[in-house]
C-alpha cells in the first residue's frame, strides 16, 4: 500500500515504459491517448530522452523504426486512426526484426470515428492490419496496474523475439484513475543486441536493417524463420484469466474494461443462481486457446459469449477456439458505446433461460 | 463563502467532485448555483458527466456543446459570460487540469477581477507530480500565471480513489503547509468521503463528498 500512488492510465504507461528504459518516444497527439504523450514531452528531457513530436504519425512510426533498429528501446503511441497510418511502417518493422513497443488507446471507428472508448481494433491488432506474414504481440490490460506491469513486459518480449510488441488498451483505461504501484526493474543489464545498427566500432562486420530481399527464397527462408518465432511465442508467451470456468454453463469472453464490466455482470448472475464463469484473454495474439480446451474438458454443455466493444471481433476467434464444441454468442455495443453490467446480464439470462 | 468559485489543480486531484460538491452546498447557502464545466482537456470523467443529477438537484449547469460527445473540441460555451453578467447567483467554474486547463480562465480575467471570489487549488498528494511541496508550488505559479487570477484558498484531497483510506493524508498535512506558508495561502478544507473524514483529528474545516465520477464496472445500476 505504501507505495502506491493515483495515476491516469495515460501517464501510468508512459512512466512504466521510462522505467523499462524507454529513452525514445516518437508520436503525435490524438484524443484520448495524448497524455501518454504529453506526459513523456515532459519526462524525457528531465532523463537525458529524447522525445519527439512527429509531423504526423507516418513519420513517428519510421522514427520508431529507426531508433529501434539502433537498438534503443523505443515506443509510439497513438489511437486507431493515427495507428490506421502507422500500419506500413509496422510492416516494415516487423520485416525487419525490429523490437518496439507501439500503444493504441482504442476509441470508436471506422474512419474518423469518435474520441469515446472502443474495441473495434482487434482484427487489425490481431489478424495484419499492414501487408505480409507477420504478428504482433498484442497486450490487452484490463486495470491501470496491469498496464503498467505488461508495458514492462512488452519491452522484453520485443526484445526476446525482435518483433513489435502493441498495447491495446480501450479509451476507459487510457482515461481513467486508479491506485498503481511501480515495481523495481533493473535495467541497467539488459542483453546487448548484436544486430542493431549501432556503430561497428571497426570491430565487426556492419549489421544492416532491412525488409527488402532481392531473392524470393532468401525471403521465404527469413519469414520461415521469423514463423519459428512465432510458435516459440505462442508456447511461451500466452496469457489469460479464467475464473469458474470448469462448473460453469455460460463463459464470458471480453478483455480489457469490457472484462471488468463483464466481471460486475457476471456477480450479479451468480446472486440471480446462473453458473457463469469468464475468460480474460490478456495476450489477443497469441489467442489463449488453451483456455478454451481447459474449459471444454469439464465435458458439461457450455455456451460461450463474447462481449466486446466492437461488432463481433473476437468472437471470431473464440469460435475457432471452440471449434463446433459449444454454442457460440455475441453482445457488443460500438460507436463509442460502452456496455453496461445490466446489459450483459440481460444476455446471460437470455441464455440461461429466466430463473 | 463566496458567490464566486474558481476550483483548479493538477488534472486528477479530484477536482470536479469537489467542483460538484461545491455546488451543492452554495446551492443550499445561496439559494440556487450555476457550475460551469470549463474542462478544455479531458475527454471523459467531468462535471458534464453529473448533469443529470446536478439538474435534478436544481443546479444549473453550463458546459461546452459538445462535451460528453464523439467531439474534442476545446471550444467554451457563451453561456459562461451569463455568470459574470448576474452578480447576485452563486456559482462555480471547474476549470481543467493543470496550466493547460487554467489557459481557458484566462480570458475571462476582466470579468473575474471585479469581484471578490475564491479560487481553490485542490491537491492529491497521492499524485506523483503534487507529491512534494516543490511540484505543488511550481503548478500553482504555472496556474496563477496563466489564468492572471490569484489562489486564494489550497485543498488537501490526498485520496488513492477506491482504496482511499485515513492514511493517504499521512504527509499531506507537512506538504501542505509549506505550500500554505510559501505562497500565503491558506489550507482551507480537508477534502474526503465521511468515513474517512471522521477518523482524522485535524482543525482543518472539514469537506465531506460525494462521488460522482463512476467507472462502467464500478456499480450494478
Amino acid at each position: 500500500m505504501g507505495n502506491k500512488v493515483l495515476m491516469k492510465g495515460n501517464e501510468a504507461l508512459a512512466e512504466a515504459a521510462i522505467r523499462a528504459g524507454c529513452r525514445h518516444f516518437f508520436g503525435y497527439p490524438i484524443t484520448p491517448q495524448t497524455e501518454v504523450s504529453a506526459y513523456m514531452a515532459k519526462k524525457m528531457p528531465k532523463i537525458g530522452g529524447t522525445f519527439l513530436q512527429a509531423e504526423s504519425e507516418v513519420s513517428a512510426i519510421n522514427m520508431v523504426y529507426g531508433a529501434g533498429g539502433a537498438g534503443v528501446r523505443v515506443m509510439t503511441s497513438s489511437s486507431s486512426p493515427g495507428i490506421s497510418l502507422k500500419q506500413e511502417g509496422i510492416s516494415y518493422i516487423a520485416g525487419a526484426d525490429v523490437p518496439c513497443v507501439i500503444v493504441n488507446i482504442v476509441r470508436g471507428g471506422p474512419g474518423l470515428g469518435g474520441i469515446q472508448p472502443a474495441q473495434s481494433d482487434y482484427f487489425q491488432a490481431t489478424k495484419g492490419g499492414g501487408h505480409g506474414d507477420y504478428h504482433l504481440v498484442v497486450l490487452a490490460p484490463s486495470s491501470i496496474q496491469e498496464m503498467v506491469d505488461l508495458t514492462a513486459d512488452a519491452f522484453d518480449i520485443g526484445d526476446k523475439y525482435r518483433c513489435p510488441v502493441m498495447i491495446m488498451g480501450d479509451g476507459m483505461l487510457g482515461q481513467m484513475m486508479e491506485p498503481v504501484e511501480f515495481k523495481d526493474t533493473d535495467v541497467s543489464d539488459l542483453p546487448e543486441k548484436e544486430w542493431a545498427t549501432s556503430g561497428t566500432g571497426m570491430k565487426r562486420k556492419k549489421n544492416i536493417i532491412n525488409s527488402l530481399f532481392i531473392e524470393a527464397s532468401e525471403l521465404e527462408d527469413l519469414v520461415l524463420e521469423r514463423q519459428q518465432r512465432y510458435d516459440e511465442i505462442i508456447k511461451n508467451e500466452v496469457r489469460y484469466e479464467a475464473i469458474d470456468t470448469e462448473g460453469a454453463d455460460i463463459i464470458l469472453v471480453a478483455y480489457g474494461t469490457t472484462a471488468r464490466i463483464a466481471k460486475t455482470a457476471m456477480a450479479k448472475a451468480k446472486e440471480l443462481g446462473y453458473k457463469v464463469g469468464i475468460i480474460r484473454p490478456i495476450t489477443l495474439w497469441p489467442f489463449p486457446f488453451e483456455a478454451f480446451e481447459k474449459a471444454l474438458s469439464s465435458g458439461t454443455k457450455k455456451t460461450f459469449l463474447s462481449v466486446e466493444m466492437s461488432m463481433g471481433q473476437m468472437v471470431e476467434d473464440v469460435r475457432l477456439a471452440v471449434n463446433g464444441r459449444a454454442d457460440v454468442e455475441f453482445f457488443g455495443r460500438t460507436g463509442g458505446i460502452v456496455p453496461t453490467p445490466k446489459e450483459i446480464l440481460a444476455k446471460i439470462v437470455e441464455i440461461g433461460g429466466a430463473k | 463563502m463566496k458567490r464566486l468559485n474558481i476550483i483548479t489543480g493538477h488534472y486528477g486531484s479530484g477536482k470536479t467532485e469537489f467542483a460538484i460538491n461545491y455546488a451543492l452546498r452554495l446551492k443550499e447557502v445561496f439559494g440556487s448555483a450555476t457550475i460551469c464545466d470549463m474542462d478544455i482537456v479531458n475527454p471523459y470523467f467531468r462535471t458534464y458527466d453529473a448533469s443529470g443529477f446536478l439538474t435534478q438537484s436544481g443546479i444549473k449547469v453550463i458546459a461546452p456543446e459538445y462535451a460528453g460527445t464523439n467531439l474534442d473540441l476545446p471550444s467554451l460555451p457563451s453561456d459562461i459570460f451569463s455568470v459574470f453578467a448576474d452578480r447576485s447567483a452563486a456559482a462555480v467554474l471547474d476549470v481543467g487540469g493543470d496550466e493547460d486547463g487554467a489557459i481557458a480562465l484566462g480570458q475571462y480575467y476582466p470579468h473575474i477581477k471585479q469581484e471578490d471570489y475564491d479560487m481553490f487549488m485542490v491537491v492529491n498528494t497521492k499524485r506523483p507530480d503534487t507529491a512534494d511541496a516543490e511540484s505543488i508550488i511550481r503548478l500553482a505559479r504555472e496556474i496563477q500565471a496563466v489564468s492572471r487570477c490569484k489562489i486564494t484558498a489550497i485543498v488537501n484531497n490526498a485520496n488513492l480513489s477506491y482504496l482511499s483510506g485515513k492514511d493517504d493524508f499521512i504527509g499531506s498535512f507537512k506538504v501542505l503547509d509549506e505550500v500554505s506558508q510559501k505562497l500565503s495561502v491558506p489550507v482551507k478544507y480537508i477534502a474526503g468521503s465521511p468515513e474517512i473524514l471522521a477518523q482524522l483529528d485535524t482543525e482543518t474545516e472539514k469537506f465531506p463528498m460525494q462521488l460522482f465520477m463512476q467507472l462502467p464496472f464500478d456499480a450494478f445500476a
